[in-house]
């Protein structure tokens, strides 16, 4: 069985020699199926058919990529690219990266120095503050995999079983920030030549709830010019989530308008989903609608009364006190 | 007052994160803000959690664990100024007397230093909420005289309002990190989940005003009790005056008969002033009771914007 890979572009030159070496691995194994993703130009995965799925899905918490963000950007002078320790949980299907810190290293042409008395130590630290978390690989700044690379990578695979490894393109040496993960087979014919593949996993991106709404407000920094952004409070977050809501239903309803006057041709699940949409809206009697409405408000001023009336009460005491 | 920029993406993330993961039940979560004083700017730029205090672990030293994460970070380059402190909290409630204390300490040693306070209950609802707060100076001096009594106070002219200030928050990103913001933005499938327009609220508010109602009985203990002693000393000063009418009357009788008048006698010693109590707790409850009332106001303020919306929602259907 043999897999191969279609030249994309420059960067896919490493995936094709690495697909040349898995025919010769195949061949002379005999057997078993070796799966290939191959990334194609967009960043997205596209995988051939009798493939299977090798190694779990990893999934990743945006506080780990802000972190190899900052370290990056922190560096010492003269270094290329930071390194770093990656903490996490392990699951049957998934791996869990919710923390990662940097390691000091350094490199030059011809060798790797990395203080792995710095990584320890700052692991025994961080795990009095979370026990359940344990080393589960390393990232690496960066766009290619080195022979560096490999070095680390064998040191870190006597940390924990099976590391992965976590490039993060902060460079932006394609245009993108590429993010991806690996895993390391041993390949080669046994015996003679032995290497190391580092064979892609799939990545996504997991948020905590709490997590999801400090991101979203991280997002709007970005449209900014100072990239600035003060923490707003009370009714004008609820106006700013509503403009929003304007704002997507404005869209929706453009589309429609398109599809009616027979611009773009109509797609059935959307109009489903916009069925479902005008059917959310639950049918009340005007009558009982009024009633909760109204209900609803007159406890809510009620509330604002009380506390209103309490903070007048303190206020009073205190100056009672001080007479 | 310095407005405060948080270079957010870090330390918001992480203090949610360690939330998430250590307080689920209802103990805060603490930890350590670093960065560095720029100008008439505090910058904030990274953080590390406390561990939880466990009652196995008596061998524990914070402030070794502190030192040694501080000089790790320093290999990597991270500030590693202590800038102050950050803590969770539940339903609004932290104006007590060990944030007071520690707040002072970590002031006393810095200058600007501020204590962030995180509150997930309404994150989840739809909003960061943090907020920075920093003790006024009127509130350092009586911190350090640690002189908590009535007239102490009084001295100060100090009131709950005047206890703590809050310091304006700014986010502030680098370019790399609005990279990343776009890639995610591009990458991530999860849909935006608009927690703020949710209008089930009931339960929420139901707890604030449970905690609001101990709050104020806890006032009103503290009221009592300042009452009690008020009178008392009205009463004993009655009591002196009294006992001093009586000794001048029978002085002025002996002299009249002619005999050595009676020895004055200490009266100080006679009549011990009742304790007067410690007005700090007073001082903190009414601040507490302050907060949770704005935390009351202002969310039924959103609810009725969102009523309102749910209105007009209906009005069309």
């Amino acid at each position: 069985m043999v897999a191969t890979g279609k030249p994309g572009s420059a960067e896919e030159s490493s995936i094709i020699i690495i697909t040349i070496i898995i025919i010769v691995f195949c061949a002379s194994d005999g057997g078993g199926q070796v799966a290939l993703y191959v990334f194609t130009e967009a960043g997205e995965l596209s995988s051939f058919s009798k493939m299977s799925v090798f190694g779990p899905v990893v999934k990743i918490h945006p506080v780990v990529l802000a972190s190899i963000c900052d370290s990056y950007e922190r560096r010492n002078e003269g270094a290329s690219r930071v390194i770093g320790t990656l903490l996490g949980t392990i699951d049957k299907h998934s791996i869990e990266v919710t923390n990662c810190f940097s390691v000091p290293h350094n490199e030059s042409e011809d060798e790797v120095a990395v203080d792995m008395e710095f990584a320890k130590n700052m692991y025994e630290l961080h795990k009095r503050v979370s026990p359940t978390e344990v080393i589960i690989g390393w990232y690496a700044t960066g766009f290619d995999i080195t022979e560096h690379s490999v070095l680390i990578h064998e040191y870190y695979s006597r940390e924990a079983s099976n590391p992965i490894h976590l490039t993060v393109d902060s460079a932006l040496q394609s245009g993108k920030m590429n993010i991806r993960a690996y895993v390391s087979a041993q390949m080669g014919v046994p015996g003679k030549t032995v290497g190391v593949m580092f064979t892609p996993l799939s990545v996504k991106y997991v948020y905590y709830d709490t997590e999801r709404i400090g991101v979203d407000l991280l997002q709007r920094t970005r449209v900014t010019p100072s990239r600035t952004k003060g923490l707003t409070s009370d009714l004008s977050q609820v106006a700013g989530s509503a403009a929003r809501v304007q704002d997507m239903l404005t869209t929706v309803l453009a589309y429609i308008e398109d599809v009616l006057s027979g611009k773009v041709t109509a797609d059935n699940s959307v109009g489903r989903f916009l069925m479902d949409l005008v059917n959310k809206v639950p049918t009340i009697s005007a009558e009982d609608f009024e009633n909760m409405l109204n209900s609803n408000i007159n406890d809510l001023l009620m509330v604002t009364y009380l506390s209103n009336l309490t903070q007048a009460q303190i206020a009073l005491n205190e100056k009672l006190v001080l007479l | 007052m310095q407005p405060l920029y948080l270079t957010l993406r870090l330390s918001s993330i992480v203090i949610i994160k360690h939330y998430q993961e250590e307080g689920q039940g209802s103990e805060v979560v603490q930890g350590v803000l670093l960065g560095l004083v720029v100008d008439d700017r505090l910058e904030i730029t990274n953080c590390f959690p406390f561990p939880q205090h466990t009652e196995d672990d008596a061998d524990f030293d914070e402030v070794q664990y502190q030192m040694e994460m501080m000089r790790s970070l320093r290999h990597v380059n991270i500030d590693h100024l202590h800038v102050g402190w950050y803590q969770s909290t539940y339903y609004g409630s932290f104006v007590s007397r060990a944030l007071l204390d520690s707040q002072f300490s970590y002031q006393h040693a810095i200058e600007e230093s501020v204590v962030l306070i995180y509150d997930p209950i309404k994150t989840a609802q739809g909003s960061l909420s943090l907020k920075a707060y920093r003790l006024t100076p009127k509130l350092m001096e009586i911190c350090k005289e640690k002189d908590f009594t009535p007239e102490g106070l009084k001295k100060a002219n100090i009131g709950f309002e005047h206890m703590f200030e809050e310091v304006p928050i700014v986010i502030k990103n680098s370019h790399l990190i609005s990279v990343l913001m776009w890639e995610l933005e591009d990458k991530s499938t999860v849909a935006d989940k608009h927690e703020l327009l949710n209008l089930s609220s009931s339960n929420h508010l139901e707890k604030s005003l449970q905690l609001l109602m101990d709050r104020v009985d806890d006032m009103s203990q503290d009221i009592v009790k300042y009452n009690t002693y008020s009178r008392n000393l009205s009463k004993q000063q009655q009591q002196k005056h009294q006992y001093l009418q009586r000794r001048q009357q029978e002085n002025a009788q002996r002299q009249s008969r002619g005999e050595p008048p009676l020895p004055e006698e200490d009266i100080t010693k006679m009549f011990k002033p009742p304790q007067p109590p410690p007005r700090m707790d007073t001082l903190l409850i009414a601040g507490q009771i302050n907060n949770y009332c704005q935390n009351v106001k202002e969310f039924t303020s959103q609810n009725l914007g969102k009523l309102f919306m749910a209105e007009a929602l209906q009005g069309h259907n």
